[in-house]
C-alpha cells in the first residue's frame, strides 16, 4: 500500500543515488583517469613482457628496440616495471588512508560530539602531532621499528590522522546543534547512534574532499620514504622507489624517471578531481 | 496606466523585468510610481521577487540573474541606461539601500564614523564633522565616543539605525528599504518604524518599504503593492487595498494574519506559491484561487484600474468577496484541567568561559492536560532555554520539573522511556530539524522504534497515517527534505513529534521562519491536532498574533523572569505589568477591517464577554 510505495521509491533512489556519476565534468575526468591508472597497476603484472627483477639488457638503454621505455639502472626493463609498480602505491597509500581515517573519525567525531574535557584533552593531544613534521616522524618510526614497509604505513596513517580528526571535530560540532540531533538526543538514542545515523552522514561530503587529499599525501609520503630508501626495499617494482633508483640516469634514458613520476603524479590529480566533484565543490561545467 | 508626471515625482520604474541565467523571468512587468515624501510597502512571501525588485530600482541585479527589461528613472536620472561604474556612482547620492540584517550588512572592522563618512566621501558632499548631524538624526547618541564603536558594540535596533544613517547620509531623494525590522524584536521594531515614520514627515525622502509583512506595512505604509510569483497583482492606497483587496491573493494575506486584538481560527490558504521555474501559465495564483474559472490558467491577467491609484491584476476582481475574519474563539475559560507538567523555581543558566548568563531564574508554572500555554517574550527572555530544559536538552541549575507528579531527571538520556515519550519539541527552523539525508518515511518511524518499541515494519506501517495527520500526501514519505518547502518540512517535524504519541508538545517558534499564509495554515493544523488527541501544547513565541490564535493561558518573560501570568483575555485585554502593555503597544496590526460583520463591534463584544467572567 501507502509504505509499500514509498519502500519502492526508496530502492529504486538509493541505487539511483549509489551510480549516479558524479556531477561535474572535471569529477567525470578524474574518474575516467583513475580507472586508467588502477587498470593499468591491476591488470599491469598479466601485460609485462620481462620479469620486473631481471636483468634483460645494459643499463640506462634508451627507449626503443625490445624495451619500449628503455632500461633502468640494473638493466632492468623500466615498461616491466611500471606495469608491476602500480599495485604497491595503491595498496599502500590506500591503507595507509583507511587507517589514518578511522583514527581521524573516532576522534574527531568523539571530541566533537562530547564537547567539554574529552574534548579537550583529545584534541591537545592531536595538536601533539599536528607540530611534528610528516616526514621526520616517518622516519623516526621506520628507523626505530626496522626497515619495512609496514612501519612506513602506520606512521603515515599516524601522522595524517590528527589533521583528519580537526576537520572532522569541526564538522561535528556544527551538526551537533542542529535540531535533528537534539531531537535523537531528546529520544535517548546513545551517542555511538546519533554519531552514526545523524552526524556521520551529513558530514560526509566535505570529507570527501579531504580524502583525496589525504590519498594523495599518503601516495607522496611513501614515495617519498621509499625514495629515501627506507620502507619498500629493492627490487621491488614500486613508482617511488623506481624514480628514486633512476634518478642518476635521468639524462641517459629519461622515461625511467618521468614515467613512474608521471603516473604518481596523474593518481594524485584524478583522485582529487574526483573527491572534489563528489563532494560538490567546484562546477567546472 | 498613465500616470501623470508631476515634479513631485521621485521614482518611476516602468515594466521591470529581471530573468535568471536559464531565461525564466523572477520578476515581470514591474512598475512602481512614488512621490516626494510617500512610503511605498512593497509585500510579497518569500519567492515572490521583493528583494529583486528593491535590487532592481538601484540598477542592480544578484550574480546569476539580469535585468533584461525597463526603466528606472529616479529624480528624472534614467537609471537603466547608464553603464555600472555611473550606477554606482549614483547609490547613496540618488537612491540608497537599507539591508534586512544589519549585523551582517555592517563591516565588523569599521567603526561606525567611518562606516558613514565612507559613504559621504564617496559623493564628496559632506564633511567629517556631519557624521554627528546624521547619527543625531537616527536618534542615536550624537558624541565622539559613541562615533567610535565598532558594530559589534551595538544593539540590534542601533545596528539598524546605522545603516539607516548611511542610508540618508547623502540625502538621496529616495530610499528602498528591505526588511529593516525583520530580524528585530517587537519593541525595538516598533521604535525603528516610529523612526522611519519621524524621518519622513522631516525629510521628506520617498521610501520603498519592502516586508513579507503586512501588517507593519499597513502601519507605514501610504500605498500598497502585493507581489505574487514576480509581478504585481495589486496595487493602491494603502487604506483602501486593505478595507476591501481585490485580488484574492491579498484577501488571503489579510485573512492570514492573526490580531491579537480579536483571537480568531486563521483562515489559511490552500496550496503553496511555484518555485521561479515552474510557474504555471497565465494566471500564477489560479491554482490556489477558490475563483478560478478556465480564462485564468489561458493567458496571464493585465493590471486593471478599479479606482484612481487602485490596481489589480485579476480578470474576476469584481467577484472577490470582502474579507471574512475567522470565527472568534471562544475564550470563555473552561474549568481548569489538572496539571499534566508542573514546574517549580526553575533556573538555567549559559556559561561561556567565566561570564554565567541567566536564561530563566526562579521561573514556575503549570501545564494543564489538554491546555496550550503560551510563553512570550523578546529574544533571550530566557523562553527557548526552558523548553530545552523541559526536554531534557539544556541542565538546569535549580528547581524541579514533575510530569505527573514524578520530578524528571535533567538529562533526556536519564529519563524512562514513558518520560521521554510524553515530551516531544518541535523545533524552530524547519530547515534545520529535518536530517538533510534521511527521507521523510525514514524520519519518522524512528521515534515509533526507539520510543514505543515497534519493529521497524510496524513503525514504517504508520507513516501513511502520521502524514495524513499532519495533512501531506502519502508521496512525501519518499522524499527528502531538500524536496519539501518550509511548510511541508514543519509538518514532517510536527508528525515526527506525534509518531512517538506524546502527552505534551513544545512548539518552539515553529512558524517565525514561516510565511505568514504558512503560517495560518500550520497554527490550525495545531488547532486541529490539539481536539484530535488531546496534546498539551507549550508554544513558545514572541508574537501575540500567534498566542491569540492558539493559546488558552499565557506567561509573559522578561530577561529570564516572570512577569506576568493569566488566561489569553487578562493578558491581551487587560494586562497588569508594564512589560506586557509595551508588547502589546509595539505589536504590529492591521487597521481594524471595515467589513459587512463589523469587526468594531466583534470586538466590543469580546470586552463585554470577558467583563461578564
Amino acid at each position: 500500500m501507502i509504505t509499500g510505495v514509498a519502500e519502492d521509491l526508496d530502492i529504486k533512489q538509493r541505487a539511483k543515488r549509489r551510480l549516479a556519476l558524479p556531477p561535474t565534468l572535471a569529477g567525470k575526468i578524474g574518474l575516467i583517469m583513475l580507472a586508467a591508472v588502477v587498470l593499468l597497476a591491476l591488470a599491469g603484472p598479466e601485460l609485462a613482457p620481462y620479469s620486473p627483477r631481471l636483468t634483460v639488457g645494459a643499463p640506462y638503454a634508451p627507449s626503443g628496440g625490445h624495451f619500449l621505455l628503455g632500461t633502468d639502472v640494473l638493466g632492468r626493463d623500466v615498461l616491466s616495471r611500471v606495469l608491476f609498480g602500480g599495485r604497491t602505491v595503491l595498496i599502500y597509500a590506500g591503507l595507509a588512508t583507511i587507517l589514518a581515517y578511522l583514527a581521524g573519525l573516532a576522534f574527531g567525531l568523539f571530541a566533537g560530539y562530547l564537547r567539554g574535557w574529552p574534548d579537550q584533552a583529545l584534541m591537545r593531544s592531536v595538536d601533539v602531532l599536528l607540530s611534528f613534521p610528516a616526514l621526520v616522524f616517518i622516519l623516526l618510526v621506520s628507523t626505530a621499528a626496522g626497515q619495512g614497509i609496514i612501519p612506513v604505513m602506520v606512521a603515515t596513517a599516524i601522522i595524517q590522522a590528527p589533521a583528519i580528526a580537526r576537520i572532522v571535530r569541526t564538522a561535528t560540532l556544527e551538526q551537533s546543534v542542529r535540531g535533528f540531533v537534539e531531537a535523537a538526543v531528546a529520544r535517548g538514542e546513545s551517542a555511538i547512534s546519533v554519531l552514526r545515523r545523524e552526524i556521520l552522514p551529513n558530514i560526509a561530503r566535505p570529507l570527501s574532499a579531504d580524502v583525496g587529499l589525504r590519498f594523495t599525501w599518503s601516495v607522496l609520503l611513501i614515495a617519498s620514504v621509499n625514495f629515501l630508501g627506507l620502507g619498500l626495499q629493492p627490487p621491488a617494482a614500486d613508482w617511488g622507489l623506481m624514480v628514486s633508483e633512476n634518478w642518476g640516469g635521468i639524462g641517459a634514458n629519461p622515461a625511467a624517471v618521468l614515467v613512474p613520476a608521471a603516473l604518481l603524479g596523474l593518481l594524485c590529480v584524478a583522485i582529487n578531481l574526483l573527491s572534489d566533484s563528489l563532494a560538490g565543490g567546484r562546477q567546472w561545467q | 496606466m498613465a500616470m501623470t508626471a508631476s515634479p513631485d515625482r521621485v521614482l518611476d520604474a516602468e515594466a521591470l523585468r529581471v530573468e535568471l541565467a536559464s531565461g525564466f523571468p523572477v520578476i515581470d512587468e514591474v512598475s512602481l510610481q512614488l512621490s516626494r515624501g510617500e512610503i511605498l510597502g512593497l509585500v510579497g512571501e518569500s519567492g515572490s521577487g521583493k528583494t529583486t525588485t528593491a535590487l532592481a530600482l538601484l540598477g542592480y541585479s544578484r550574480p546569476g540573474s539580469v535585468i533584461t527589461g525597463g526603466q528606472v528613472t529616479i529624480a528624472g536620472q534614467s537609471v537603466l541606461d547608464l553603464p555600472d561604474a555611473a550606477r554606482r556612482r549614483l547609490r547613496g547620492r540618488l537612491v540608497s539601500y537599507v539591508p534586512q540584517h544589519a549585523g551582517q550588512a555592517l563591516n565588523p572592522s569599521l567603526r561606525i564614523s567611518a562606516a558613514i563618512s565612507d559613504v559621504m566621501r564617496q559623493h564628496e558632499t559632506r564633511s567629517r564633522a556631519d557624521v554627528m548631524a546624521v547619527l543625531a538624526a537616527v536618534d542615536l547618541p550624537a558624541s565622539q565616543a559613541f562615533a567610535r564603536r565598532l558594530p559589534h558594540q551595538l544593539s540590534g535596533g542601533q545596528q539598524q539605525r546605522v545603516t539607516i544613517a548611511m542610508a540618508l547620509s547623502c540625502e538621496p531623494p529616495l530610499i528602498v528599504m528591505d526588511e529593516p525590522t525583520t530580524g528585530l524584536d517587537v519593541i525595538t521594531q516598533a521604535s525603528v518604524l516610529e523612526e522611519i515614520r519621524r524621518l519622513r514627515e522631516q525629510i521628506g525622502a520617498a521610501l520603498v518599504y519592502v516586508s513579507h509583512d503586512l501588517a507593519v506595512i499597513s502601519e507605514l505604509a501610504d500605498r500598497i503593492a502585493v507581489m505574487y510569483a514576480g509581478r504585481i497583482v495589486e496595487e493602491g492606497p494603502a487604506a483602501t487595498l486593505l478595507a476591501r483587496p481585490r485580488h484574492p491573493y491579498t484577501r488571503g494575506l489579510v485573512q492570514s494574519i492573526p490580531d491579537h486584538r480579536r483571537p480568531t481560527r486563521q483562515v489559511a490558504m490552500p496550496g503553496i506559491a511555484a518555485g521561479v521555474e515552474d510557474r504555471p501559465a497565465g494566471c500564477a495564483f489560479a491554482p490556489r484561487c477558490i475563483q478560478q474559472t478556465p480564462v485564468c490558467s489561458e493567458a496571464m491577467p493585465a493590471l486593471i484600474t478599479l479606482t484612481a491609484g487602485h490596481q489589480v491584476r485579476c480578470v474576476h476582481a469584481d467577484e472577490t468577496p470582502p474579507v471574512t475574519l475567522g470565527e472568534e474563539r471562544d475564550l470563555r475559560a473552561a474549568a481548569r484541567p489538572s496539571p499534566v507538567l508542573e514546574v517549580t523555581g526553575l533556573r538555567a543558566t549559559h556559561r561561556s568561559g567565566s561570564e554565567t548568563v541567566v536564561a530563566a531564574d526562579d521561573v514556575s508554572f503549570e501545564l494543564g492536560g489538554g491546555e496550550c500555554l503560551a510563553l512570550v517574550g523578546e529574544s533571550g527572555s530566557g523562553k527557548t532555554t526552558i523548553a530545552r530544559c523541559l526536554a531534557g536538552l539544556h541542565r538546569p541549575d535549580r528547581g524541579v520539573i514533575s510530569l505527573h507528579g514524578d520530578p524528571l531527571p535533567d538529562r533526556a538520556r536519564k529519563r524512562s522511556l514513558a518520560q521521554r515519550r510524553a515530551i516531544q519539541y518541535v523545533f524552530q527552523n524547519p530547515y534545520e530539524s529535518l536530517n538533510p539525508r534521511r527521507q521523510v518515511s525514514d524520519e519518522l518511524a524512528r521515534p515509533a522504534q526507539v520510543l514505543r518499541g515497534l519493529s521497524a515494519s510496524a513503525a514504517r506501517a504508520e507513516v501513511g497515517a502520521l502524514l495524513d495527520r499532519v495533512r501531506l500526501p502519502a508521496r512525501a514519505a519518499g522524499r527528502y527534505p531538500s524536496q519539501l518547502s518550509g511548510g511541508e518540512r514543519q509538518r514532517v517535524a510536527i508528525a515526527r513529534a506525534l509518531a512517538a504519541e506524546p502527552e505534551i508538545l513544545i512548539c518552539d517558534e515553529i512558524t517565525s521562519s514561516l510565511d505568514v499564509s504558512v503560517q495560518a495554515a500550520i497554527l490550525g493544523l495545531l488547532a486541529d491536532l490539539r481536539a484530535e488527541l488531546g496534546l498539551s501544547v507549550l508554544l513558545i513565541t514572541h508574537d501575540l498574533g500567534v498566542v491569540s490564535v492558539t493559546a488558552d493561558r499565557v506567561l509573559v518573560l522578561q530577561q529570564g523572569t516572570m512577569r506576568e501570568t493569566g488566561s489569553i483575555t487578562q493578558i491581551l485585554h487587560t494586562p497588569a505589568h508594564p512589560y506586557t502593555r509595551q508588547l502589546i503597544a509595539a505589536a504590529p496590526v492591521l487597521p481594524v477591517p471595515v467589513t459587512e460583520s463589523g469587526d468594531g463591534q466583534g470586538k466590543r463584544r469580546a470586552i463585554s464577554k470577558e467583563a461578564a467572567l
